[in-house]
C-alpha cells in the first residue's frame, strides 16, 4: 500500500522551545498522501500547515512520531522535493531560464551532467516548462522585469523541473491579485494534469483549495490537528466557471464553517 | 535631468572649480608658496615629468600589490565570516577593534619589521583596504533571504553549493561597492607609508618638494595621485556594472 501511503505521517508532533516556554506547533497528527494526489491543507494562520510542509521537506525534524516516504522512513533515502513559497525568490543575477534550471545544478542525478547538458537537454527541459506556463518569450529576461504573476509561474517551473517526488506549495499565490491568482490556478492545474506530481498545497484561500485539490484536510487553530478530511470530486480539467457553481460554493461554505467554528468545539472537547 | 545634461553639469562644475581657483589666486595675489595656480601646477608637472614618473610608478606598484593582497585576504575572510553566524558574531568585535586603529600608527611597526621602503607601503595599503571588503562581503553573505536558503535546503544543497550559487553572487554588489572604497584607501595607505619611511614614491617626492619649498611640485604630486585614484575608481565602476549590474536593475 505504498501508493496510498506515498507520504505517511504517523503521530508526528512538533514542539518549539524547552520547559515552561514550550509551545506546541503541531499536535501528534497522522496523515497520508497518496501518490499523484493533490492535497490541500487549509486552516487558520498559525495552525501548523506550514510546519507540515517543513517536515515533509526535511527543513524541520519532528519532535515525536515518524514520517515515511514510499514506505521508508524520511532521511533514510533521498527524497526529491520541489518547493514554492509565497515570495517567488528568484535569483536576480540569473535570467528566468537559468533560475528555472537551478535545481538541475544541485539535485542528483541531474547535477552530474549539468555542465554537459546545460545548453542542450536541460535547456530544452526548462523551455518546455516555460512554454507550458506561457513564459517562453521571457526566458532571457531578468526576474525583476516580470510581473508578480509571471514570477510565480517561473517559481512553479523551478519547483517542477527536477521531476520532484513531492511538490510542496506554501501559499504560492497568496500575494497575487484575484485575477492573476485565478489564472495561476489554471496554470497549476494544467501542470498537475500533465505531470501528475504528488502535491501538498498549504493555503488559507478556501476557493483555491476547492478549485485545485483532489482532497482537502482542514486543520484546527494552534496547536494544529486535522479536523476534517474530504475528497473533492469536481471533474477535471475544472474550468474556472466551476467556482461559481452551487456545489462549489456549498463546499467552500462548509469548509469555512469548519474553520470558523472549530475553536469553540475544541475547547468544549478539552473541557469535557 | 537627462544623463547627458547631468554629465555636462558635472564637467562644468569641475572645470569651474579650477577656473575660480586660477582667478582667485591671480586677483588676490596669493603667493605660489601658499597656493599655486592650477596653470602653474600643470606647468610644474610637465617640467618635472621625467622625475615624477618613477615615483608615480612606485606608488602605483605598491598600491596595486597591496590592494591585490588586501582583496584576496578581505574576500576570503569575508566569505569565512559571512558563512557562519557564529564566526560572524565572534569575529566582528575583533575586526572593529583592528579597523579603529589609525593605519598611520602601524607604519613605524612595519618599518621596524621590514625596514624602510617598498614593503611597509605595500603592507599599509593592504591592511587599510581589508576591513571595508571583509565587512561588505560578510554582510552580503550573512543577509541572504531566508526563503532563498529554504529553497536551497529543500533541494538538499550543501553549504558549499549554497555559497557558490547564492551567497557569493548575492554579495557581489557589496564586494564591488567595497572595492571602490578600498582602492582609494589603498592609495592613502601607500602614500602615508612613503611619506613616513621611504625614499621613493609620490608621497616621498611631495615631502622632499615641500621641504625645499617647491610648492607647485607638491601640488603636481597631488594631481598625479588624484588622476591615478580616479582612473582606478572608474575601472572598478565599469567592472561593477559588468559583473554586478543586475543589482542596479539595468540591461547588461
Amino acid at each position: 500500500m505504498t501508493d496510498a501511503r506515498f507520504v505517511h505521517f504517523e503521530n508526528v508532533g512538533v514542539t518549539f522551545g524547552k520547559g515552561a516556554e514550550q509551545t506546541e506547533a503541531l499536535t501528534p497528527t497522522s496523515l497520508s498522501v497518496a501518490k499523484g494526489e493533490f492535497l490541500a491543507l487549509v486552516g487558520p494562520s498559525g495552525c501548523g500547515k506550514s510546519t507540515i510542509l517543513k517536515l515533509a521537506s526535511e527543513l524541520l525534524k519532528p519532535s515525536t512520531g515518524h514520517i515515511f516516504f514510499g514506505g521508508r522512513e524520511l532521511g533514510a533515502a533521498p527524497v526529491r522535493v520541489g518547493m514554492a513559497f509565497q515570495s517567488a525568490s528568484l535569483l536576480p543575477w540569473m535570467t528566468v531560464r537559468e533560475n528555472v534550471m537551478l535545481p538541475l545544478k544541485i539535485v542528483p542525478p541531474f547535477k552530474a551532467a549539468f555542465r554537459a547538458k546545460r545548453n542542450g537537454e536541460y535547456r530544452d527541459r526548462a523551455d518546455a516548462l516555460l512554454e507550458q506556463v506561457g513564459l517562453l518569450d521571457f526566458a532571457e529576461k531578468s526576474p525583476w522585469q516580470l510581473s508578480g504573476g509571471m514570477m510565480q509561474r517561473a517559481n512553479l517551473c523551478r519547483a517542477l523541473i527536477h521531476d520532484p517526488d513531492l511538490l510542496l506549495l506554501d501559499e504560492p499565490f497568496g500575494a497575487l491579485d484575484q485575477f492573476t491568482r485565478e489564472e495561476l490556478w489554471q496554470t497549476m492545474q494544467d501542470l498537475w494534469i500533465s505531470r501528475k506530481p504528488t502535491v501538498v498545497l498549504v493555503t488559507h484561500d478556501l476557493r483555491e483549495a476547492a478549485y485545485l485539490a483532489s482532497r482537502i484536510c482542514v486543520m484546527s487553530p494552534r496547536p494544529g490537528r486535522i479536523v476534517d478530511d474530504r475528497p473533492v470530486t469536481f471533474a477535471r480539467p475544472r474550468p474556472i466557471d466551476v467556482t461559481f457553481a452551487a456545489e462549489f460554493s456549498a463546499l467552500v461554505q462548509e469548509l469555512r464553517s469548519l474553520i470558523v467554528h472549530t475553536p469553540t468545539s475544541t475547547r468544549r472537547e478539552a473541557a469535557a | 535631468m537627462t544623463p547627458t545634461r547631468q554629465r555636462l553639469a558635472s564637467t562644468a562644475l569641475i572645470v569651474g572649480v579650477f577656473v575660480v581657483w586660477e582667478f582667485f589666486c591671480l586677483v588676490a595675489g596669493i603667493s605660489e608658496l601658499i597656493l599655486p595656480r592650477p596653470s602653474r601646477i600643470v606647468a610644474s608637472f610637465i617640467e618635472y615629468a621625467p622625475a615624477i614618473w618613477p615615483h608615480a610608478w612606485q606608488t602605483l606598484y605598491t598600491t596595486m600589490v597591496g590592494f591585490f593582497f588586501g582583496v584576496i585576504i578581505g574576500l576570503s575572510l569575508g566569505v569565512l565570516i559571512g558563512s557562519s553566524k557564529l564566526a560572524y558574531d565572534t569575529a566582528y568585535p575583533l575586526l572593529v577593534g583592528i579597523s579603529s586603529i589609525p593605519k598611520v600608527a602601524v607604519v613605524p611597526i612595519f618599518v621596524l619589521w621590514f625596514g624602510a621602503g617598498t614593503v611597509p607601503a605595500i603592507l599599509t595599503a593592504m591592511i587599510i583596504c581589508i576591513f571595508p571588503i571583509v565587512v561588505n562581503v560578510s554582510t552580503g553573505i550573512a543577509t541572504v533571504e531566508p526563503e532563498l536558503e529554504d529553497v536551497m535546503k529543500s533541494l538538499k544543497a550543501s553549504k558549499w553549493e549554497t555559497l557558490v550559487n547564492i551567497g557569493l553572487p548575492r554579495s557581489m554588489p557589496y564586494f564591488f561597492a567595497s572595492l571602490k572604497v578600498a582602492i582609494t584607501l589603498a592609495f592613502v595607505g601607500s602614500v602615508i607609508a612613503e611619506t613616513v619611511a621611504s625614499n621613493k614614491g609620490v608621497g616621498n617626492m611631495m615631502l622632499i618638494a615641500s621641504s625645499s619649498f617647491n610648492v607647485p611640485l607638491v601640488f603636481a604630486g597631488l594631481m598625479v595621485l588624484a588622476v591615478m585614484g580616479v582612473t582606478l575608481y572608474a575601472i572598478f565602476a565599469v567592472l561593477e556594472r559588468r559583473l554586478a549590474g543586475w543589482a542596479m536593475r539595468k540591461e547588461i
